[in-house]
């Protein structure tokens, strides 16, 4: 490997095309993942955090152009044939997505669907992808494993049902791991099993993750770095502590600032007032400005700022970074 | 599993019992006197109240529902006015004619509109697909009749490969029976192809949107894995039904079809019971319809539950 990097991504543009024209969902994204670390990409819904992983791994919608350099464990993915990229993202990646209801496919047996990646990439036999299964299912925790395996989706709870997907993206011991809202279906108590159990996963097993989410909470806890994505682009990246510590980015504080404090006896939720601009439609300047409560001068409507660094390792796209107060928290 | 066909054979009973009713009560609407059909234009009255009362037509109508009932549980469904033939006989040695060109027609059907119908939303707005969807509008406007017409003129007519119409029994001569099923089997299959065709395009294209087939896709699965097992599993399940429709429809008996190819199938049957006021003819076929539509739907539920694990039945 020459690359340390499990995956990095470079200058990725995701465009669509609509009936309305051409929408920018990702705009030129940089991010990379190391081995045993967990990278959060953050964002409110359509901020192009779901999509530019979806993109760097083949998984984009037919309509989309993808642009931009993707490395997965060092190989350029472009110049694969669709084929090889295909076994390639099998064999390294495995997904867990939003829903577990609907990710998986009603009228085959959990194990079937656990076992099948294995009987393609490791060349297991039917039989063999079978126990397979059922060791994947008990290193998720899912009792009496063995009775499990030939259940349907349909017979599972929903917090099973994620530990079956989880045990599905992980039967080809992958290096990197995609873990796409996997909470948000789920409700609390299962959201935080679901949590613990991919953060024990992957101290055992070494593996990346890329874990997507608008829960910030979670990602405190989990993550090693962040990248809060804001309009298709990323607004604040760094290590994870930092960020959260000293946000520099209006977007990054105000998000913080919107969760809400189970200690303070509050009966109003802080928000961001606005919506998130139009994909189709994004403004030439910064793409927060409308919403921002700096509001700097017009160069922030017309002109772009470039995405510089605070400190080391952070980096920040505004004109105004907010100053560390050091009592931020 | 048992208990659940014991439940579905009951219920279907009671559903062809209503049938009964239905059709007993429609008839008694129809104008019309059989008995003077029978007889002609000339008779006297005596003759006349003798075939009256020996078909029990002068019994108040209760009376004669539930006689025909009793009898019909007998597998005696009356005698035909005309001819004077046991009902149950007439209907079934049509039986065979109606089924061997429904099932036919719709084994062609699927035939052409599987590979149509799959194809065309795997390559949603190609030429094929744009291809697919004239030929399905095509089947869909063109009346069968015509399509039948052109079939003869063309095949048998102008080319000679086929005869113009006209039946042999399958039992008797497998060669002659598929050169005289062929053309209204492909006139009759072609529309029940078109409807068929649309619909697995679009049950085929919303599972292809499915979460479940990305999370195929992500897997890295072959192409062909993704399409067979994630996609088309799942999208040929409502498309079982639609099949199913499409053949009870056409155990129905097409009418006209059968009309036109001198098809001596259960459509040909009504069609003369009508012409003839023969009710107990009528009875018997539209009985027989009703029938084949509950055992067709009794199969497509017992397809379902093996297809679709969600619905196991208990």
């Amino acid at each position: 490997m020459t690359d340390e990097a499990v995956l990095s991504v470079a200058d990725l543009t995701v465009t669509i095309g609509t009936r309305r024209g051409a929408a920018r969902a990702v705009a030129g994204v940089d991010w990379s993942v190391r081995a045993g670390e967990t990278l959060a990409l953050v964002g409110e819904s359509g901020s192009g955090k779901s999509m530019s992983v979806l993109a760097a791994t083949g998984l984009a919608p037919r309509a989309a152009r993808v642009t931009g350099d993707v490395r997965l464990l060092g190989t350029d993915l472009a110049a694969l044939s669709a084929a090889r990229r295909r076994r390639m993202r099998g064999r390294h990646v495995g997904f867990v997505f939003q829903d577990p209801m609907t990710s998986l496919n009603p009228v085959l047996t959990v194990g079937r669907q656990i076992g099948e990646a294995s009987e393609v990439h490791l060349g297991l036999t039917r039989r063999a992808a079978r126990a397979r299964a059922i060791e994947m299912l008990e290193l998720v925790g899912i009792p009496s494993a063995a009775d499990r395996v030939d259940a349907y989706p349909h017979q599972l709870s929903g917090g099973m049902r994620q530990r079956a997907v989880i045990a599905m993206a992980l039967v080809c011991e992958p290096d990197l791991l995609i873990a796409d809202e996997p909470t948000t279906a789920l409700d609390v108590t299962t959201q935080a099993q679901i949590v613990e159990l991919v953060a024990d996963l992957q101290r055992r097993l070494g593996t990346a993750v890329v874990w997507i989410s608008h829960d910030l909470g979670v990602v405190a806890g989990l993550a090693d770095t962040v990248a809060v994505m804001y309009g298709g682009r990323i607004v604040e990246q760094g290590e994870v502590d930092a960020v959260f510590a000293e946000p520099a980015h209006p977007y990054t504080a105000a998000l913080l600032a919107a969760r809400p404090d189970p200690d303070a006896n509050v009966t109003e939720l802080v928000t961001i007032p606005g919506t998130p601009p139009s994909p189709l439609e994004l403004p030439e300047g910064c793409a927060f400005w409308p919403r921002c409560s700096v509001r700097g001068d017009s160069r922030c409507e017309r002109e772009l700022p470039p995405l510089v660094p605070v400190s080391a390792g952070h980096q920040v796209r505004t004109f105004y970074p907010r100053q560390p107060t050091g009592e931020d928290r | 599993m048992t208990r659940f066909i014991l439940r579905r054979l009951l219920q279907s009973g009671i559903v062809l019992l209503g049938v009964t009713l239905v059709v007993f009560l429609l008839l008694q609407l129809v104008p019309g006197d059989p008995v003077r059909v029978a007889l002609g234009t000339r008779f006297d009255p005596e003759t006349y109240e003798a075939l009256r009362s020996r078909a029990g037509l002068d019994q108040p109508l209760p009376v004669q529902y539930a006689s025909y009932v009793g009898q019909a549980l007998t597998g005696d469904l009356g005698v035909s006015f005309r001819s004077g033939r046991p009902v149950t006989a007439i209907v079934l040695e049509r039986l065979p004619a109606t089924l061997s060109l429904a099932i036919t027609a719709v084994v062609f059907a699927l035939l052409v509109a599987f590979p149509l119908g799959v194809l065309s939303a795997l390559r949603s707005g190609s030429v094929f697909d744009h291809a697919a969807r004239v030929f399905s509008q095509f089947g869909v406007s063109v009346p069968d009749f015509w399509m039948g017409i052109m079939g003869i003129l063309l095949f048998a007519g102008v080319l000679g490969w086929f005869p113009p119409s006209g039946y042999v029994a399958l039992t008797e001569d497998p060669v002659g029976w598929a050169s005289h099923v062929f053309l209204p089997a492909v006139t009759v299959g072609l529309v029940t192809a078109s409807i068929l065709t649309r619909f697995i395009r679009s049950s085929v294209l919303e599972v292809l949107a499915e979460d479940y087939v990305r999370t195929a896709e992500a897997k890295g699965l072959p192409t062909r894995v993704v399409v067979v097992r994630h996609v088309l599993r799942n999208a040929l399940i409502p498309v079982v039904t639609v099949v199913a429709v499409q053949l009870a429809s056409l155990l129905g008996g097409v009418i006209v079809i059968e009309v036109l190819f001198a098809w001596p199938g259960v459509g040909r049957l009504t069609y003369d019971a009508v012409q003839a006021r023969d009710y107990p003819v009528l009875q018997g076929a539209i009985l027989l319809v009703a029938a084949l539509f509950l055992v067709v739907n009794l199969l497509v539920d017992l397809l379902y539950a093996r297809l679709d694990p969600r619905i196991r039945v208990r």
